[in-house]
């Protein structure tokens, strides 16, 4: 091999590098993102066709299909119902896990990494390990078909404590030092000072909790059991079986409207998991 | 450790409403999943008799019990090893310094606001017998795919499903794990001469292990537990008992039959075992980690 072929070589590797490899990365990832996100363009397209569905071509039928959906699964009201729980319950716990982790950081607790041991007990504890006594107990204290039920169950967190925690020590110690020497108490650092530093760890906590929330089923199954607190997705569920026939434009269009809130939040908040994520990482 | 304000008791008032509501939600119901198991329970729940660990042997005679820790075992290993490896091939994609690249990256993660129970109907439509169209392609191929009527097919169809569903949650994870390899690292290795699938066993691979542990252990208890909705909106665990996850038959036997209390408690006790193991895999291997669900 002569010393102007090798150079050759090089001067194409070179080209390959700069010009053709990145519109062949293009053309790969659209490939991808297209396979990924199919299902749900075929499930948009199939929410506007009504009577012969299942080709490719939309139909004008969405309006009819959404009142349809809204009317018969109720969807509004179930929105309703379930915002108030993923909002609770998203709120609940950043309030609860920002209070544990301030105690834990910023005063001396005696037993302290005990407290600790026990909130971190709930990682080991799901729902389903302790599901019959739960809805048992919610039976005995009346809980079952209410909001309180629904929320309060899951106020405790491991995840949010922990996250707050971690934050919070990296948190120079002359904010406080200088809070406490301007005569400021606890509660006027927390409020003017850890709360607003701590933005990206709460938006990546709402962000967590929220979609979860939203997304729950199995609970909310066993214990929402009237339209007054049924969750979003039991609506789906009774919009599949209300019929022997599957009426697929309805249930699609229902079931892109209950997909919007929790997609609005994560197109809203993904920088903030991304990097409260990140800021997580470092301990690797 | 930054102590700083010397009040005594406030810290407790502050840590308060978080240990009330584990001890009353979790701890309390959990002693009485371990009590309940060692009980048969009557239908009006008005007597229960002490039966020591005769729920645990039921259940391991049972067929129906043995038949859902094996479709749980397949169904769990399928979806964790589809879902790593698609969405870490896809954040690996993703992350490259392309212009442009940052819209797939948006593009790839919209999964995860997505529910298991809605993801179930979305593949329900595409593999339905009449107006799938997933079903129509296989069909051009000589493959009829119902999973209405197959038991293979229903195992396979619920794995897509649930797999697809927690891609974008997986690659949303990765691209943070790629986000933090420095990027001089892979540089320096190219410029030794290391192509494109070297670098990526040799250095991202090893570099990314505790996001893929991490990964691991929630794609496990995702499609453990969390895969409960889209099981009762698509298959309800059959045709026959070819879906009928644990946590499906535990719903079944807890909540469905009346006299079976004892039982599905037992049931809740072998879930606990899983996690804790998991847990303790996870405390073992992966300090720090803080996201859960």
């Amino acid at each position: 091999m002569n010393a102007a072929t090798t150079e050759t070589q090089v001067i194409y590797a070179a080209r390959w590098r700069r010009r053709l490899y990145p519109v062949i990365m293009h053309l790969v990832m659209l490939t991808a993102v297209l396979l990924v996100t199919f299902p749900l363009i075929y499930a948009i397209i199939l929410s506007t066709q009504s009577s012969h569905p299942g080709s490719l071509r939309p139909g004008s039928a969405f309006v009819d299909n959404l009142e349809d959906a809204w009317d018969r699964g109720s969807i509004a009201l179930l929105i309703r119902n379930t915002l108030i729980v993923a909002l609770g319950v998203a709120i609940g716990k950043i309030i609860l896990s920002i209070l544990g982790a301030f105690a834990l950081i910023y005063f001396r607790v005696r037993g302290g990494m005990a407290i600790l041991a026990l909130i971190m007990l709930t990682h080991l504890l799901p729902l389903p390990v302790r599901i019959v006594p739960t809805y048992e107990l919610l039976t005995d204290i009346g809980w079952v078909d209410t909001f309180k039920g629904l929320t309060i169950p899951f106020f405790a967190s491991a995840t949010g404590l922990l996250l707050f925690q971690q934050f919070f020590r990296t948190v120079p110690t002359d904010l406080a030092d200088a809070a406490r020497v301007d005569g400021a108490g606890p509660f006027r650092f927390l409020v003017s000072i850890l709360i607003p530093v701590s933005r990206t760890n709460i938006g990546a906590l709402f962000l967590i909790e929220f979609v979860y929330m939203w997304n729950q089923y199995l609970w909310p199954l066993i214990v929402a059991n009237s339209e007054r607190t049924r969750q979003v997705q039991i609506g789906i569920k009774l919009l599949v079986a209300t019929d022997s026939v599957i009426e697929w434009g309805t249930l699609m269009a229902g079931a892109l409207t209950v997909i919007i809130p929790p997609l609005v939040v994560l197109l809203v908040l993904q920088n903030s998991l991304m990097s409260g994520m990140t800021a997580s990482t470092e301990d690797f | 450790m930054n102590v700083v304000f010397p009040n005594r008791i406030l810290p407790y008032l502050l840590l308060a409403p978080s240990i009330l509501l584990v001890l009353v939600f979790f701890i309390y119901p959990a002693a009485q999943s371990v009590e309940l198991s060692l009980y048969r329970v009557n239908r009006v729940r008005d007597a229960k008799i002490y039966v020591g660990l005769e729920n645990f042997e039921r259940l391991y005679e049972s067929d129906s019990y043995r038949n859902s820790l094996t479709v749980s075992a397949k169904f769990t290993a399928a979806v964790v090893v589809a879902a790593l490896s698609i969405s870490l091939a896809l954040a690996v994609g993703a992350s490259q310094p392309i212009k442009g690249f940052g819209l797939y990256r948006t593009l790839l993660i919209w999964t995860y606001a997505l529910s298991p129970a809605i993801a179930g109907v979305i593949w329900a439509l595409l593999t339905d017998p009449a107006i799938g169209i997933l079903t129509d392609l296989l069909e051009k191929f000589g493959f009829v795919f119902n999973w209405r009527r197959s038991k293979d097919h229903a195992l396979i169809f619920v794995i897509m499903a649930a797999t697809w569903k927690i891609l974008g949650y997986n690659i949303l994870f990765f691209l943070a794990g790629l986000k933090n390899i420095p990027r001089d690292v892979i540089d320096a290795a190219a410029l030794d001469g290391a192509n494109a699938w070297t670098r990526f066993w040799r250095m991202t691979l090893p570099l990314l292990t505790p996001v893929v542990l991490f990964l691991l252990i929630m794609n496990t208890l995702y499609a453990s537990f969390e895969t409960f909705g889209l099981i009762d909106v698509t298959t309800q665990g059959g045709p026959g008992r070819a879906t009928d996850l644990l946590i499906y038959r535990l719903y079944l036997d807890g909540f469905r039959s009346s006299s079976r209390i004892g039982l599905a408690s037992a049931q809740s006790i072998v879930l606990l075992v899983i996690v804790a193991t998991l847990t303790l895999f996870q405390y073992r291997f992966i300090n720090r980690r803080t996201f859960y669900q």
